[in-house]
């Protein structure tokens, strides 16, 4: 009898897999459940939106930038205002800020909350998916009276915001958020103490602190890896110096240093702390005007500028070059995710196929963010 | 049966000299189908209905309320949708196994109510291996999942078939010792003898019989989950990682087939645990009228069942899916070495006191409440901290 052939299987995961947020896509090597290698193949989703800017000018690409990372849209306009007030030095009137943080910092628990709820889901939890999202919901119902959207926001504006905050719109942000820390607590005693899902997440895709610096991984990723670095705190910009707040890393409770039960940990704590700064950004509103006075036909002078924002997928930069015209002469745009998914394929061997999945969600990367 | 036969016989239906082995075939034919297309498939499907609504809830969602009252109809909705859907057979699948795979699931998923008590008298077939038939059939469904796997030529079906071969096959071990030691108690494979050796009162259950039984269980639960592919053991239909698993490239009614005996099989995990461990149809005797006491008997084996279909839907609920290794460790590993201390464990019980301990039963009883009521007061505690807007009204 001949001895039994086998052989790897090579298995196409996505791009229409319900599980990889959007349109990633997997070429994974597989010897049964077991992968040898799971090879990202990123693209599917790019729409040249750091081109558009050489041709929409400055003020017209804010609505675009809520395309650039559409499930935390304050980030990327904020990035993208803070960019070109700096070309042109423009000073932002204090409410301005204020408000800029408020809206971005409940723009970061509602990312938060979908990061945690989809990495659920994937997991294979259904329940506090759906209880996240419904806070979710309540944060874009708040978004939605200030600036009218719930999704693609663009609120902000080249040296403020659009809006002011709507009358009686403060109490009800406290009301929530005095529902949302208890609803925090609640979630965690749902699922993130829940012995299947933390046997599920700990020690799934561990990476060292070298590895992190090396594969340029930025935000909750590296945080979790114990590294404390924010850019709120470390290269503060907007009104951040102005709150005091904890910059969560990960201690590798339940399992390595590192793991995917860390990085899902870490954004549960800035859940909690976001509500700190909201708090106390809430309690220290100043009066004034929220919009600096720009020209309508903005030509910051030429140069070239680089900010960097922390968002809700961690350190995002934007370099903007201006040769004096009303159009950038380049755009580019650094983004979280992107470096998160180079790092899939080192992580992915010798993983179970089941935990690919909970890599992907643990990492946080969203679709548009990769390609742009 | 044999009465009823020879009166339809003597009615001249069947003509003045019908074979008497004909008519009887037919009349089991008849009988079958009213229990299978009168009880077993309707309940399926209502059971679907009633899973999204109590999903619904849990997720703080309203689930399907449109098509009459409450969403009662969905189910009926969602068969006609999925009978008129066209049936792809992949140009590559094997198109007889194809087409077969779902008949198997669903013969796993019919036959086993042969030997269902619904009461005292209310039974297909007293077989004297009744629960033996029971485990046995129930086992087919794997056949009918690793064939659906294999024959739709697509690596994800195959995977999701291949995880399901293992997961299922390994349960039925730890499932079969739990069963065990209420045979060893009872002497007797019987689903009606089983059921008159307890009583209708909680402490004499098999469940309070003695911790060893209490323990087998929740094992045989446990086990009948994964082997039902229910949550937290889904692994073949893991929707996020194997896309619908051995189910991907099935449409339309076939579809419908597989799921149809996975809601089904809740019915019969609820009923072999009711059974074994719960009592049964067992009620207290209050009437001497025989038709009155069966449907007493009737109404508190579907109560009890039910109850457990809906905490198998409340586990749904609740846990996230294990990994494939970790579902071998937890069967391999903690399973089966306890299921077989627990048939140990009962058989010395049953050699100190073969006519069971009473007071055993109390104080499990006893405990019993105790957990309840701590349960209890954790749902109001938290209930009352987030402040949550509650909806008590069931039919929104």
């Amino acid at each position: 009898m001949s001895t039994l052939r086998t052989e790897e299987m090579t298995l196409n995961m996505g791009p229409q897999h319900p599980s990889t947020h959007g349109v990633l896509r997997f070429v994974v090597r597989a010897d049964g459940e077991v992968m040898r290698e799971a090879v990202p193949d990123v693209g599917y989703l790019h729409r040249s939106i750091e081109k558009i800017a050489e041709k929409v000018g400055y003020h017209g690409f804010m609505p675009y930038t809520d395309r650039v990372d559409y499930v935390c849209a304050m980030f990327t306009n904020q990035g993208w205002g803070m960019a070109c007030e700096k070309l042109a030095g423009i000073e932002v009137p204090k409410r301005g800020e204020y408000c800029r943080v408020i809206a971005a910092e409940f723009n970061r628990i509602a990312s938060h909350l979908l990061s945690v709820g989809t990495m659920a889901m994937d997991i294979g939890a259904m329940t506090p998916f759906t209880h996240a999202i419904r806070e979710r919901e309540m944060i874009n119902d708040l978004i939605e009276e200030l600036c009218g959207a719930r999704l693609t926001f663009n609120y902000m504006r080249i040296g403020g915001v659009a809006f002011d905050l709507p009358p009686g719109w403060r109490e009800k942000a406290l009301a929530y958020l005095d529902h949302f820390d208890p609803i925090l607590e609640e979630y965690n005693a749902l699922i993130s103490y829940n012995k299947i899902y933390i046997e599920r997440l700990a020690n799934v895709g561990v990476i060292t602190l070298e590895e992190a610096i090396n594969y340029n991984l930025v935000g909750p990723n590296l945080r979790a890896c114990g590294f404390k670095w924010d850019a709120r705190r470390d290269i503060p910009y907007s009104v951040y110096p102005d709150f005091e707040f904890e910059v969560p890393i990960g201690n590798g409770q339940w399992g390595q240093l590192g793991d995917a039960m860390d990085r899902y940990m870490v954004r549960i704590r800035e859940m909690a702390e976001s509500s700190k700064i909201l708090r106390q950004a809430l309690k220290q509103l100043p009066a004034g005007s929220v919009l600096a006075k720009v020209a309508r036909n903005f030509k910051p002078p030429a140069g070239e500028c680089q900010i960097r924002v922390e968002s809700a997928r961690g350190d995002m930069g934007w370099y903007v070059v201006s040769d004096g015209t009303a159009y950038p002469w380049r755009v580019h745009v650094r983004t979280g995710s992107f470096a998160a998914m180079g790092i899939t394929q080192k992580l992915s061997r010798g993983l179970m196929i089941a935990d690919l999945v909970t890599l992907i969600a643990s990492l946080d990367v969203i679709a548009p963010e990769i390609d742009r | 049966m044999k009465t009823l036969v020879q009166n339809l016989i003597a009615s001249g239906m069947f003509g003045k000299n019908a074979p008497y082995d004909l008519v009887a075939a037919i009349a089991v034919f008849v009988l079958s189908a009213v229990v299978f297309l009168g009880v077993a498939f309707p309940f399926a499907g209502i059971v679907s209905w009633v899973e999204r609504r109590v999903w619904a809830r849990i997720q703080s969602r309203v689930g399907p309320n449109r098509v009459g009252p409450n969403g009662f109809l969905q189910w009926l909705a969602d068969g006609v949708k999925h009978v008129c859907k066209e049936d792809i057979v992949p140009t590559d699948a094997d198109p007889h196994l194809f087409k077969m795979a779902p008949y198997l699931v669903v013969l796993a998923f019919v036959l086993p109510w042969a030997v269902m008590p619904f009461s005292s008298s209310l039974i297909l077939a007293d077989l004297n291996v009744g629960i033996l038939y029971m485990t046995s059939v129930t086992a087919l469904t794997v056949v009918g999942v690793l064939m659906a796997g294999w024959a739709s030529n697509d690596k994800w079906s195959l995977i999701g078939g291949i995880r399901s071969a293992a997961q299922i096959v390994s349960y039925e071990i730890p499932a079969g010792l739990s069963i065990f030691p209420i045979v060893l108690m009872t002497g007797t494979l019987s689903m009606q003898g089983i059921i008159k050796a307890q009583g209708w009162a909680p402490q004499h259950w098999f469940l309070f019989a003695n911790p060893f039984t209490f323990i087998a269980a929740n094992i045989l639960f446990i086990s009948a989950l994964a082997e039902g592919n229910r949550t937290p053991f889904d692994l073949p239909e893991a929707e996020s990682e194997l896309v619908a698993g051995f189910a991907t490239e099935y449409s339309g009614m076939r579809y419908l087939f597989f799921f149809m005996a996975e809601w089904g099989n809740l019915f019969i995990i609820g009923a072999i645990i009711t059974t074994l461990f719960l009592g049964g149809w067992q009620f207290p005797h209050v009437t001497n009228n025989v038709v009155a006491m069966n449907i007493l008997q009737l109404i508190t084996f579907n109560l009890k069942v039910l109850f457990l279909v809906f905490v198998s839907m409340w586990v749904r609920g609740t846990l996230p899916r294990v990994r494939i290794d970790q579902l071998m460790t937890l069967c391999w590993k903690y399973f089966v070495p306890i299921a077989f201390i627990n048939m140990i464990g009962t058989a010395i019980w049953v050699a100190i006191w073969p006519e069971g301990n009473s007071w055993a039963g109390y104080i499990m009883v006893a405990a019993a409440i105790v957990v309840a009521v701590l349960f209890i007061q954790r749902v109001i505690y938290y209930a009352k901290r987030s402040k949550m807007e509650m909806y008590y009204n069931p039919t929104i």
